[in-house]
């Protein structure tokens, strides 16, 4: 084509040279791995920093070796500990014992929120969040009296009924927006079928809901495990402590001594468990995100 | 076996009105379609049917007794969904033996039930698989598979074929006819695909923003339609529509003066306007046509052609052409001629009104609906 054609076009595309936007593209590669570094080192560290700092003795810890001395002199100790030994079990049942029960609630809740139409359901929908903003101290006292009420006062139960206020809004809203984007006609079918809203709820939306309900179970799980301030509050002997409280309570041979090392090893044994119960769940979600779809 | 009549049925959601006061009988065994523009209610309709949806008032009777309250699971009715709705996490075995479950009547009836029924439908090689191992086509048959096993008095499909690839569709499209033919059971299905209700209806009910326009067979509707609406739902490409007089500076046709001649004593129904189907056209010479225009453009089909005349008014009119057409270049001027039995008229209300050489068949339904008038 003659150059002076292409004067004439009125719009023309600026274009350089393939190996221009081929480095181009390997720049931008380059820049999200040193990104992905970044964040991953901003988030591992600490982990990390805890399993050396657990394996080192005595001085060593004041040295900044980021090598860990692999002495498991700590752990040892730890696992003698009938106090530490004893909150982990508490601990497993309470967080355990708390997901089960908030997602039952959840499960029911939502479903009645998604599905059914009652003239009730923004306020409800709305009261159940109001519950999860008030900050834990502001109901700790009354939360106090309700427990000794009930006479769960330093019982390991009376953490469950208290962390179902927690986590039991929040089961709630993740379930209800899953229920209302559940493919009516699935439902109307079940219905032809002769089902009852319970045995829909049973037969038909509990076992397609095994991706929503893991991640919410595990996020329940997670806060009920970390959690201290009801922990510490409702708890008044030692074996009936959790986890959180046990590892804070940790005391050394004298008290001018900061057993720095014994709490590290704590720490590290008590995050092992949530991370295998999220690896094992999250293989369910993922693969639940992409499969089990209506059309196709 | 059931029929099925709906009495002065509404439904509003709030204070939007979708269904609009609906009678309709449903002899024993009839196959009747449901067709309209989206949005007409057509769905909603079929899901009062069910019982699915409740009524916000009116009455719907299955074999004469009032089951306006009765849940759908009582009805006696199967439903086929447009999404399928088979369950995903369910073999396809236990898909079509789901209902059967609540019924308690034993695994080994169940089982065999299942099978007489997979087998019917050529799925019997797939009951260990999931819904999404499967085809569209293969998902369809299971999903009236589930509605077979229940032996149900009454069939209600809706949309069951608009998933599906064109070829397929007319396959499955057979199958539902013969499916019909070989139980007899009465068959109502919503549909927006014309060739569906055209071919699979016994009797056609076209909806249009929640009321019925018209009941009849499908020759009924194609060749007497009630109104304008119909006219125009009702073949493909849709009939072509002009203002009466269509003056000579608009395209240059008018009704012949004697047409409905009858029509245009004082008091009575004056014709608005007219429509004839693209099929009715024939291109001609300029001067030769009863009307002119220039040609727009011609689409190939293969075994037919379509040419798009633009008339002096600006307004498209289509030609139905079964072999080449005379005319192919753009911008010529061509003519179109008919016949006056082709010619609908409508009055200012959109009813269609009959004349002098209207068919006799034509005129004969549209006596049935009060709007001839002796000559």
């Amino acid at each position: 084509m003659a150059p002076g054609a292409l004067v004439t076009s009125p719009v023309r595309i600026k274009r350089r040279s393939s190996a221009h936007y081929r480095m181009r593209r390997q720049i931008r590669r380059g820049g999200l791995g040193i990104l992905i570094l970044l964040v991953l080192a901003y988030t591992l560290f600490p982990y990390y920093w805890a399993i050396v700092s657990s394996t080192k003795q005595g001085a060593e810890l004041y040295t900044t070796a980021f090598l860990p001395a692999l002495n498991f002199g700590y752990y040892r100790q730890l696992f003698d500990n009938p106090v530490f030994m004893g909150s982990l079990v508490n601990s497993v049942f309470v967080a355990t014992g708390t997901t089960v029960v908030s997602l039952a609630l959840g499960i029911i809740s939502a479903y009645a929120l998604g599905r059914l139409d009652f003239p009730q359901k923004r306020i409800v929908l709305m009261a159940i969040l109001m519950i999860s903003i008030f900050p834990q101290v502001a109901v700790l006292s009354g939360m106090f009296e309700l427990i000794n009420a009930l006479g769960l006062y330093n019982r390991p139960s009376a953490l469950i009924v208290t962390y179902l206020l927690s986590t039991v809004p929040f089961t709630t809203w993740i379930l209800t927006t899953f229920i209302r984007e559940f493919p009516r006609e699935l439902e109307e079918a079940a219905l032809i079928d002769g089902c009852s809203h319970f045995r829909i709820l049973t037969r038909i939306l509990l076992p397609l809901m095994g991706p929503s309900l893991a991640s919410t179970g595990i996020l329940a799980f997670i806060l009920a495990w970390n959690e201290f301030l009801f922990a510490l509050t409702f708890m008044l002997t030692d074996e009936n402590k959790t986890v959180p409280v046990a590892i804070g309570l940790i005391g050394g041979t004298t008290r001018y001594e900061y057993p720095f090392g014994q709490i590290m090893a704590a720490s590290v044994t008590v995050t092992l468990p949530l991370i295998i119960v999220v690896l094992i769940f999250q293989r369910r979600i993922v693969a639940g995100l992409t499969a089990g779809a209506v059309k196709g | 076996m059931a029929s099925i009549a709906l009495s002065s049925v509404t439904k509003a959601y709030g204070t939007h009105t979708v269904i609009r006061g609906v009678d309709l009988q449903i002899a024993d065994g009839e196959f009747v379609v449901f067709v309209g523009p989206s949005g007409c209610g057509k769905s909603t309709l079929l899901r009062i049917v069910a019982g699915l949806v409740p009524a916000s008032s009116g009455q719907v009777l299955i074999d004469g007794e009032d089951v306006t309250d009765v849940p759908a699971s009582k009805r006696g009715v199967a439903f086929v969904f447009q999404s399928y709705a088979l369950y995903p996490h369910m073999s396809v075995e236990r898909n079509i033996g789901f209902a059967l479950e609540t019924l308690r009547i034993g695994k080994e009836a169940i089982r065999s039930k299942v099978e007489t029924v997979a087998r019917m439908l050529k799925v019997d090689h797939l009951l260990e698989r999931r819904p999404r191992e499967l085809s569209g086509g293969q998902r369809q048959r299971v999903a009236i598979g589930r509605a077979l096993v229940r032996e149900p008095e009454i069939f209600l499909f809706d949309e069951p074929l608009s998933n599906l690839d064109s070829d397929l569709r007319m396959e499955m499209r057979i199958e539902i006819a013969r499916l019909h033919e070989d139980i007899k059971t009465t068959m109502v299905y919503v549909t927006h695909d014309q060739a569906e209700a055209m071919t699979l209806a016994d009797r056609i009910v076209v909806l249009n923003q929640g009321s019925i326009e018209q009941v009849g067979t499908p020759l009924e509707l194609y060749q007497a339609p009630a109104n304008r609406f119909v006219a125009g739902f009702i073949g493909s490409p849709r009939m072509n529509f002009g203002p009466v007089p269509l003056g000579a500076e608009a395209g240059g046709f008018s009704l012949p003066d004697d047409l409905v001649a009858h029509h245009t004593s004082p008091g009575s129904r004056q014709p608005a306007s007219i429509g004839i189907r693209p099929e009715a056209l024939s291109l001609v010479a300029p001067d030769a046509g009863r009307m002119s225009g220039v040609l727009e453009r011609v689409e190939d089909l293969g075994h037919e052609h379509f040419a798009y005349i633009r008339l002096a008014d600006q307004s498209i009119w289509v030609v139905r052409v079964a072999g080449r057409p005379p005319f192919e270049r753009r911008n010529q001027p061509v003519g179109l001629s008919f016949a006056d039995a082709d010619i609908f008229v409508f009055d200012s209300e959109g009813k269609r009104m009959a004349h002098r050489a209207t068919v006799p068949q034509a005129g004969r339904e549209a006596s049935e609906g009060g709007l001839v008038h002796e000559r």
